[in-house]
């Protein structure tokens, strides 16, 4: 079988990373701290989802092997999904899915601001649809970063435990592999150490307003972009697929 | 010259795509909410250019269904429906009789341009409800019951409603 091409990769990896965070986040369902938390999160993983959908139905296209955006989403293992480590973590209490989710937010963001400029017309017109509801998403969680670290003892020390347990799980956003930089060249990727500084300045400015202290940890994780998972991404794949792997072709 | 045949078939679509409900708000039609970008003729028959409000909402693919319905009980049995993704939708696309429809259905229509969604603890927009005309309204929640809404309550007449929000 033929590797997949660069492209194929790059479109996946942003579809895997936006269908896990909203797999993640649909645990919420139910679960809020209040009602408008619970619709929100909520909301937010029907986007994330929906991103998802346009990106796999793009990346099954240019596959061209017949396989469609199901079964991208349903009959891949682990070591065939590349979306970075930060999004299949545990979902934690509410101040670390919020944490989780600014991070996510603010690459989101700016990676979709830039490929709103990619001289690939699919991944431009995907992207200006989705920055429209990123926007949304990025101001709720920052307003939620300020609220909690400025809040009570308790809700500061839980946001600082998350800022501190997730930090090391954000250099994966920005850190360009072969892949980005071949179509970067090409005109058609983002460029991730522009994108690292717009990065790097909202998070400071949102953790300073919430009193949060910034970890000075430069160590960062990495493998999720290249198919090497943390064991956590196992249980969301057996929640998600495990339908369409029981009863192969199921409908309703 | 266009072919004469060939624009009443078109505009004959359009009238038949005014009988199509959007499946969430089922007041309006899918012409009122903008969704419906493009229609013309093509060698297998008619396209039908449609455009999603939210990334994930639930509602295109039966929107995508009943156009098919529609047109094919109307002798249009060849009805391609193309989704495009850019330019990306907007309210700014509702018509105009679809905001006196939702208002009428009790719904408040969405209000001039969208608040700055970047912008860090922005007020609430002023909606007034669409029982009372009274502005003397609160946002409950920012999120409703489909992503296209929020939740309000009148301190006037203490109705609860769903505001349309801008996007
Ligand atoms: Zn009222």
């Amino acid at each position: 079988m033929n590797p997949p091409t660069p492209l194929f990769s790059y479109i996946l990896r942003q579809a895997d990373n936006v269908l896990i965070l909203g797999q993640r986040l649909s645990e919420w369902c139910g679960h809020g701290p209040i009602l408008e938390q619970d619709i929100a999160l909520t909301n937010f993983a029907l986007d994330l989802i929906g991103q998802a959908r346009s990106l796999y139905q793009y990346a099954a296209e240019v596959e061209g092997k017949g396989r469609s955006e199901d079964d991208l989403a349903y009959l891949r293992d682990g070591f065939d999904f590349y979306n970075v480590l930060l999004v299949e973590l545990p979902k934690g209490d509410f101040g670390h899915t919020m944490t989780r989710q600014f991070f996510f937010d603010a690459y989101n963001y700016y990676f979709y601001q830039q490929l709103q400029k990619s001289s690939d017309p699919t991944l431009a017109a995907i992207a200006e649809k989705s920055i429209k509801e990123v926007t949304y998403h990025l101001r709720y969680s920052s307003e939620w970063m300020i609220r909690l670290g400025d809040g009570t003892e308790e809700s500061h020390r839980r946001m600082q435990t998350a800022v501190d347990a997730l930090w090391a799980y954000t250099g994966e956003l920005y850190t360009p592999d072969a892949i980005d930089q071949e179509l970067l060249a090409a005109g058609i990727a983002v460029d991730l150490g522009r994108l690292q500084q717009h990065w790097q300045q909202r998070v400071r400015e949102i953790l300073t307003a919430a009193t949060l202290d910034i970890p000075t940890e430069t160590w960062m994780q990495k493998g999720g972009k290249q198919g090497r998972h943390t064991e956590h991404l196992g249980y969301v794949l057996a929640e998600m697929q495990y339908l369409q792997r029981t009863y192969p072709n199921s409908e309703w | 010259m266009p072919d004469v045949k060939t624009k009443s078939r078109v505009s004959e679509i359009w009238e038949l795509l005014e009988t199509v409900h959007d499946p969430e708000v089922p007041v309006l039609t899918v012409v009122d909410l903008g969704v419906v970008r493009e229609v013309r003729e093509i060698e297998s028959g008619i396209e039908v250019v449609i455009t999603p409000t939210y990334s994930g909402c639930p509602a295109m693919n039966v929107i995508e269904i009943n156009i098919k319905m529609a047109l094919a009980t109307a002798g249009y049995p060849n009805v391609a429906v193309r989704t495009v993704l850019s330019p990306a939708w907007t309210t700014d696309w509702m018509s105009e009789a679809g905001k006196q429809k939702l208002k009428a259905y009790g719904i408040a229509p969405p209000r001039g341009a969208a608040v700055d969604k970047s912008l860090l603890f922005a007020e609430p927009k002023r909606v007034p409800c669409p029982r009372c005309d009274s502005f003397d309204t609160k946002m409950v929640s920012e999120f409703g019951s489909t992503a296209c809404k929020a939740h309000y309550q009148c301190n006037s007449c203490l109705e609860p409603f769903d505001y349309f929000k801008c996007l």
